[in-house]
């Protein structure tokens, strides 16, 4: 698998990424009520780019997440998914979702489900697959995170890590074109973060396009492409990780990251 | 007559009566279920409006006694010129009563599912009804089992009433009996009891069957049966 | 058609609902001494007492009201009891509502940590003492939200006495019905009666409850009409 991976991966390199953007996001804004949660963020994110949105706790990130696939309605500023606009109200947003994978804090399988089920329920249900069709795909997509030997059980059944891994097949079945993590390994054990991030970080290189909400410096170091730093709502400073840890250009920046490799360490080296 | 014949020569009108009370149960129940659930829908993720509605429609079926509820109903369609069969007053009456009380038990169980689930399933790309039939509705119905019970128990006692508007259940087939047969009228009405008991209880345990065959791991639901049967 | 109503029929509807209002009250408070007893029964009674009050409390959940006035009303005489109707729904209702109020009691005194118990006998109270004035004055607090459906379902059910010929509201409408031809007015004018008592009983009762409410001890129940 290793080897097909790294295959990949060069091919990747072959892309011109600044002309394969996926998502657009442009000035947005969400406000409840009297808090304005997100004052006007924009950025883009290419085909086969991982971003990593770092920030301090109650500084919207979750709610950007949210905004880019609507579970919460922007109050204003636009995004964009390929040519789609997501924020058009006339826009197929079940559509439009099923082409974004969302991978949540905590996991948030269907809990009446056995691990099969909730990997080809999105497949079958929302894509109108064949159920032999989808039953193939959710297994070859299990088999990838490493849950062969769990289809038959229920999320109960799992530990964190693999409850984990599944939502993120959960995810990889539905064929995104990119997928969104929020904050994936916070509810987890500390020694189950790691294989929650071997998956991430395998994906990444596989070419996903991931966006990714998470105070994981190891994760951010070996492959995002871009660390982007939101404080207070506006996207307070945005570039690759060597450059945000060794040239930050706001002092804000230097302390936040400083902080969390204290608080987190690094799990994967 | 001796006490065994006299249960002997009853028993086809006692069976009769049962089957018919076992029919009403099944009407009720069944008109119940499906309003009842989409009762539920409604106030949880219907707009204001609906779920006021629906609301307002549970206060006054569940506000206004059985009886009352089957008098209405039986008169009501006639005074509208609208010609019900007593089966069909009673069927509408006490199914739509019925969907009254199950629409708060599949409300509470809906609201008990974490807000995650619903979550999850609309970032899939599910509809709002795709979420609740596939997701939601498996999981709360689930959770529903233990005090829908008690919903079944009360809703075949309470079939019992229909024989205020003239249905022949088993408290009318018992009522004919005694008439025929004077004199034996504890003997009669005492049996009677025995067999809605019998059938309350097949049902309960009928219930509970179905909630151990249905469990999932991780639903560990909580029974009290405290609720009024 | 046109919908027909008349304040003349007030009197007697008022008439009704008193003898409506004296058959709840009755009954629930039969059902309440019955429905404490049976519930100490089968927390702490002995094996006979247990399966006594467990049997009374099975019998009576799981057979209809209304069978139970019949064979009160209907049955009784065929072995030369006759009670008048009033207080055969009276004892019928007062022994099933005992029923339903015993489970009611056994759930919140099962509810009430053992070491309450432990601490009582600690201090040398007896067994009895301890469920008065430890165990009881908890419980019965606890029991105010799942009391209170009761006592609105009582209300309610209480309409079934008009089949054994009680005059409460239900049977004085019938009676109207039958001299006016107006039956569904009538009935619509008792049900909003019910309709009426029962939603201002449940906030009462509900203002009631928040009233008794003692920090930390249990959690505010809903009150279902």
């Amino acid at each position: 698998m290793f080897q097909v991976l790294k295959q990949k991966e060069m091919d990747l390199k072959g892309f011109d990424m600044s002309n394969n953007i996926i998502l657009r996001v442009e000035d947005l804004h969400k406000v409840y009520g009297a808090l304005e949660v997100l004052k006007g963020v924009t950025f883009s994110l290419s085909k086969g780019e991982s971003k990593v949105i770092i920030g301090p706790s109650g500084t919207g990130k979750s709610t950007l997440l949210r905004c880019i696939n609507r579970l919460t309605q922007p109050s204003s500023g636009r995004v964009w998914l390929d040519d789609v606009e997501v924020t058009d109200h006339k826009a197929n947003i079940n559509q439009i979702r099923a082409s974004i994978g969302m991978v949540f804090q905590d996991f948030n399988l269907f809990s009446h489900l056995q691990i099969l089920d909730n990997v080809r329920i999105g497949p079958m249900k929302v894509k109108g697959m064949s159920k032999e069709e989808a039953t193939k795909l959710a297994m070859e997509e299990l088999a990838n995170v490493g849950l062969a030997d769990k289809v038959k059980a229920y999320p109960a059944e799992l530990s964190g890590g693999q409850q984990q891994r599944a939502s993120i097949a959960r995810a990889l079945a539905m064929n995104p074109k990119l997928i969104l993590f929020d904050e994936p390994t916070s509810a987890l054990d500390p020694e189950l973060i790691g294989e929650v991030l071997t998956v991430m970080i395998n994906l990444a290189k596989d070419g996903m396009t991931m966006l990714v909400v998470s105070h994981e410096m190891g994760f951010a170091r070996s492959v995002a492409d871009e660390i982007i730093f939101l404080e207070n709502g506006v996207i307070l400073e945005e570039g690759p990780p060597n450059q945000l840890f060794l040239h930050p250009k706001h002092n804000r920046t230097a302390e936040f990251l400083h902080k969390i490799t204290e608080l987190y360490g690094e799990t994967v080296k | 007559m001796g006490l065994l014949n006299l249960i002997w020569s009853s028993f086809p009108a006692l069976l009769r009566g049962t089957v018919v009370t076992l029919e009403l149960t099944l009407a009720f129940l069944s008109l119940g279920l499906i309003i009842g659930i989409s009762l539920a829908l409604s106030r949880v993720y219907g707009g204001q409006v609906l779920a006021k509605l629906a609301s307002g429609f549970e206060q006054i079926f569940r506000g206004i006694p059985a009886l009352v509820l089957l008098f209405l109903f039986y008169f009501g369609a006639a005074e509208f010129g609208i010609n019900l069969s007593v089966v069909t007053a009673a069927i509408l009456a006490m199914g739509l009563r019925s969907s009254a009380y199950q629409s708060q038990i599949f409300r509470g169980a809906i609201q008990s599912i974490s807000s995650g689930q619903m979550m999850a399933a609309r970032a899939l790309g599910m509809n709002l009804y795709k979420a609740a039939r596939y997701i939601i509705l498996p999981q709360a119905l689930r959770f529903s089992i233990a005090p829908w019970s008690n919903e079944y128990a009360g809703v075949l006692k309470d079939t019992s009433l229909c024989y205020a508007i003239g249905v022949v259940e088993l408290m009318r087939q018992g009522r004919y009996i005694v008439a025929r047969t004077f004199g034996h009228s504890l003997l009669i009405y005492i049996l009677i009891a025995v067999i809605y008991f019998i059938l309350v209880y097949i049902g309960l345990k009928g219930l509970r069957l179905l909630e151990i065959r249905l469990h999932v791991p991780g639903f560990e639901t909580k029974r009290n049966g405290l609720e009024r049967i | 058609m046109s919908l027909v109503f008349s304040w003349g029929w007030l009197p007697l509807l008022g008439k009704g609902a008193l003898v409506t209002f004296e058959l709840t009250v009755l009954s629930i408070s039969i059902g309440l001494f019955l429905g404490i007893l049976l519930s100490l029964g089968r927390v702490y009674g002995n094996k006979p007492v247990y399966l006594l009050s467990s049997f009374y409390v099975q019998v009576f959940r799981g057979t209809p009201l209304l069978t139970q006035l019949f064979i009160l009303y209907f049955g009784l005489p065929s072995v030369g009891i006759m009670l008048p109707p009033f207080l055969a729904a009276v004892i019928g209702m007062g022994l099933n509502s005992g029923a339903y109020q015993a489970e009611y009691f056994r759930g919140s005194i099962q509810t009430i940590r053992g070491g309450q118990m432990v601490a009582a006998r600690a201090l040398g109270m007896s067994q009895w003492q301890a469920i008065k004035y430890i165990i009881l004055p908890q419980a019965l607090r606890l029991a105010i939200p799942s009391w209170s459906n009761e006592l609105i379902y009582l209300l309610k059910y209480s309409s079934i006495a008009y089949m054994i010929q009680v005059p409460e509201l239900m049977f004085e409408g019938r009676v109207i019905a039958s001299q006016t031809f107006r039956t569904f007015e009538v009935f619509l004018v008792v049900a909003l009666m019910y309709l009426a008592v029962v939603i201002v009983l449940s906030q009462l009762l509900g203002a009631l409850e928040r009233r008794f409410k003692i920090p930390g001890l249990g959690r505010s129940g809903r009150i279902l009409t």
